[in-house]
């Protein structure tokens, strides 16, 4: 008895960060598990979930840029076009001019500053609502891809090959296939450094005065302005990390599928809106946590793995099972925004 | 004596920039003279005869005429959606195939190729406006009872509704062979205007009717420049943006069905594709804040004309139909920007400035 009194205790006095966090990583346990369960072996494999990683390294990236500015009260939605402009940049200047594999990287993160940089302006200092700034970034992003190059092509450059096909052995979970031979685990660059990146990410929020100003801008800019917070500026710089990731995003996402093309990373901004907000991001800002975006795109990623593996191959199923699934998380955080607010009149 | 008629003139000039319509107007005037300057022949209509013998008007004003009116009816809603809720619904596209999914689903019943239609026009319209009402009751009531951003729930149907609208005729194309569905779309025998426009007049017709005799706009309006107080006065803030949805929901049905019967076809990841951008164009355009409040309904039909005068403009000059967002994009940066407080502050501080110069010149 005295176990339930003090669980409810300890759920009453949980913050809203931790109760959202505490959700995804529930649902991800119980969907893997699940998948375990009735999708076979496969998902036993720890290659399997590797892959999922391998796969979605790129959305790792891109959510955590999306979670910091939806932290911060804003949101998004150029990342997935920017994916898409910097592939296809990358992959003319690669093929076409044989360049330098280290410029491209470069070329990479100028674009997604750029967009970081004029979009933050725009939303920061001339106070437009970042939904129709980053709506004509998307546009803009997508429209400039089919200027750049039409055709999707392949690249073909060594030294980008060599990086593509760079792997990074986990050591103790390789598996012996059928012909008895081992088969080591196996990631790929672009997971390190989403890792990386997940890892500083969190730092920064946690523990550095920046990182707890863009929580104080997101959850009340009144407040945050008369505690000597540079609002504006921490506005902007939310928006040009995020730009800058979607850059490297871009770059990650490039390694992975090695071509450009126009419909490259189409629907990405919206699956990593989706990750956000299954990992316990709040749309209205101010609370979110960045493990909770990682275990959100890997909840997102295995849903996607369970319904092609199922056998419903088709796209439209895969659409309307993230739908479903944002619209119930979305359903969540208004509930638990309603119980804050009961226990603030009670108060 | 010819002092004080310049000043008259200037006054003219200065109160019609203040009105809500001179930025519609302004662009489009730009977009004629442009036209006109590069090349006239933009003007030219021909009337010819279509392959079913019938009278047609064609060049490039009737194609704006044609494509432009599904964009005002889009926009009709569009505004009272924005000036309710503060913010755009996404999913009018995806709407669209949804809408036009249904209506080719009750007009080819189980076979997608039929010879002949399995239930009247009129019959599977009506059918269409209910699912298109639902689809907007949903958005609604995730802004209105949720409390969600209307971006992001729309977000919602924005992802899944292409899929839905595929899996509601089991991802079949159903063709339509009937004559008479492609009317709506195309011409009626006879009279060479097309279709389109007149079911745009009469959506107009009606949106000026219920707006002169119900208090539909004056309650948007209230509720959208301030919900709190609003609901002080005896307003249900709440309904009031749920109605703006679901009336989104039925001007997406009408524009579902025009869009339909001009290929009597659907493709469903293609139709009506980026046209959310556009309608939220339109009512940019139309001078209406998009952050909700007051809005000015003729403004944002206007706009609706001279998005599409800019995007025949674009397809003239050979722009691919690919790259069009990206300059359509920049067009909306540049209207937001000239159209935020502090731009507009600064501009008219710079004019202040000049006068005064000017008055000390004179003085001096």
């Amino acid at each position: 008895m005295s176990f339930m009194n003090r669980l409810r205790d300890k759920s009453k006095n949980m913050t809203d960060t931790n109760l959202l966090l505490l959700i995804t990583i529930v649902v991800f346990f119980a969907m893997y598990i699940g998948a375990i369960l009735f999708q076979g072996k496969g998902f036993l494999k720890p290659q399997t979930f590797f892959n999922i990683l391998n796969a979605n390294a790129s959305l790792i990236i891109l959510s955590c840029g999306m979670s910091l500015v939806m932290i911060t009260g804003g949101i998004d939605i150029s990342v997935g076009g920017v994916t898409a402009l910097v592939s296809m940049c990358c992959a003319v200047y690669l093929d076409y001019h044989n360049g330098n594999v280290f410029v491209a990287v470069l070329i990479a993160l100028a674009i997604g500053l750029a967009f970081g940089l004029v979009q933050g302006f725009l939303v920061a200092y001339l106070d437009i609502q970042p939904f129709i700034v980053t709506l004509a970034g998307m546009f803009f992003a997508r429209g400039m891809t089919t200027i750049v190059n039409t055709n999707p092509f392949n690249v073909q450059n060594e030294a980008f090959v060599a990086l593509k096909e760079t792997r990074v052995i986990v050591p103790g979970f390789g598996s012996v296939n059928k012909l008895g031979k081992y088969v080591p685990a196996y990631i790929e660059i672009g997971v390190v450094v989403a890792i990386l990146i997940v890892i500083v990410l969190f730092c920064v929020l946690r523990w550095t005065k920046l990182g707890r100003s863009f929580y104080a801008v997101g959850g009340n800019s009144q407040s945050a302005l008369m505690l000597g917070i540079n609002v504006k500026r921490t506005k902007f710089l939310s928006h040009l990390i995020c730009g800058l990731l979607a850059g490297v995003g871009g770059f990650v996402y490039f390694m992975h599928v090695g071509s450009g093309s126009a419909s490259h990373a189409s629907g990405m901004e919206m699956n990593a809106i989706a990750s956000s907000i299954i990992g316990g991001t709040m749309l209205t800002g101010g609370v979110g946590n960045i493990i909770g975006t990682f275990f959100g795109v890997l909840s997102l990623s295995t849903i996607q793995n369970i319904v092609s593996s199922a056998g419903l191959d088709q796209a439209w199923w895969t659409g309307i099972t993230i739908a479903a699934m944002l619209c119930l998380f979305l359903v969540i955080q208004s509930i638990v925004m309603a119980r804050k607010k009961r226990a603030l009149r009670k108060n | 004596m010819q002092n004080e008629k310049r000043f008259n003139v200037k006054e003219f000039f200065m109160k019609l920039f203040k009105r809500q319509i001179f930025i519609p107007i302004a662009a489009l005037l730009l977009l004629a003279l442009f036209n006109l300057i590069v090349d006239p022949s933009f003007y030219r209509i021909t009337l010819g005869y279509n392959s079913a013998g019938d009278p047609v008007l064609s060049g490039y004003l009737m194609t704006i005429l044609d494509y432009g009116s599904e964009l005002a009816i889009l926009a009709i809603g569009m505004t009272l959606v924005t000036s309710a809720s503060g913010g755009q619904d996404i999913s009018v596209g995806a709407g669209i195939a949804i809408a036009g999914s249904v209506i080719l689903r009750v007009l080819c019943g189980t076979n997608s190729r039929p010879e002949t239609l399995q239930a009247p026009i009129i019959v599977a319209f009506l059918v269409s406006c209910v699912v298109a009402m639902l689809f907007g009751a949903f958005n609604g009531a995730l802004v209105a009872y949720f409390k969600i951003q209307p971006m992001v729930a729309t977000l919602i149907l924005f992802t899944a509704g292409r899929s839905i609208a595929a899996w509601i005729n089991n991802n079949e194309l159903p063709i339509v062979s009937d004559p008479t569905f492609s009317y709506f779309g195309g011409f009626i025998p006879g009279i060479p205007i097309p279709t389109p426009f007149f079911i745009a007049v009469v959506c107009m017709i009606v949106i000026a009717l219920v707006l002169k005799f119900t208090n539909l706009g004056l309650y948007t309006q209230a509720v959208g420049i301030n919900e709190s107080s609003s609901r002080l006065n005896g307003l249900n803030p709440a309904f009031i943006k749920f109605l703006s949805f679901v009336i989104l929901g039925l001007c997406v049905a009408v524009a579902g069905l025009i869009k339909v019967s001009r290929l009597s076809s659907i493709n469903y990841s293609v139709i009506a594709k980026d046209i959310e951008m556009d309608a939220i164009l339109a009512v940019a355009l139309g001078g209406n804040s998009l952050s909700g409040g007051k809005f000015n309904m003729t403004a944002s039909i206007l706009g609706a004309y001279v998005i599409q005068f800019l995007t025949t403009t674009l397809y003239k000059f050979n722009v691919q139909s690919d790259a069009l967002p990206a300059y359509k994009a920049v067009v909306v940066i540049i209207l937001v920007v000239l159209s935020t407080p502090v731009v507009r502050d600064y501009l008219s501080g710079l004019g202040k400035k000049l006068n005064l110069k000017r008055n000390v010149k004179e003085v001096g």
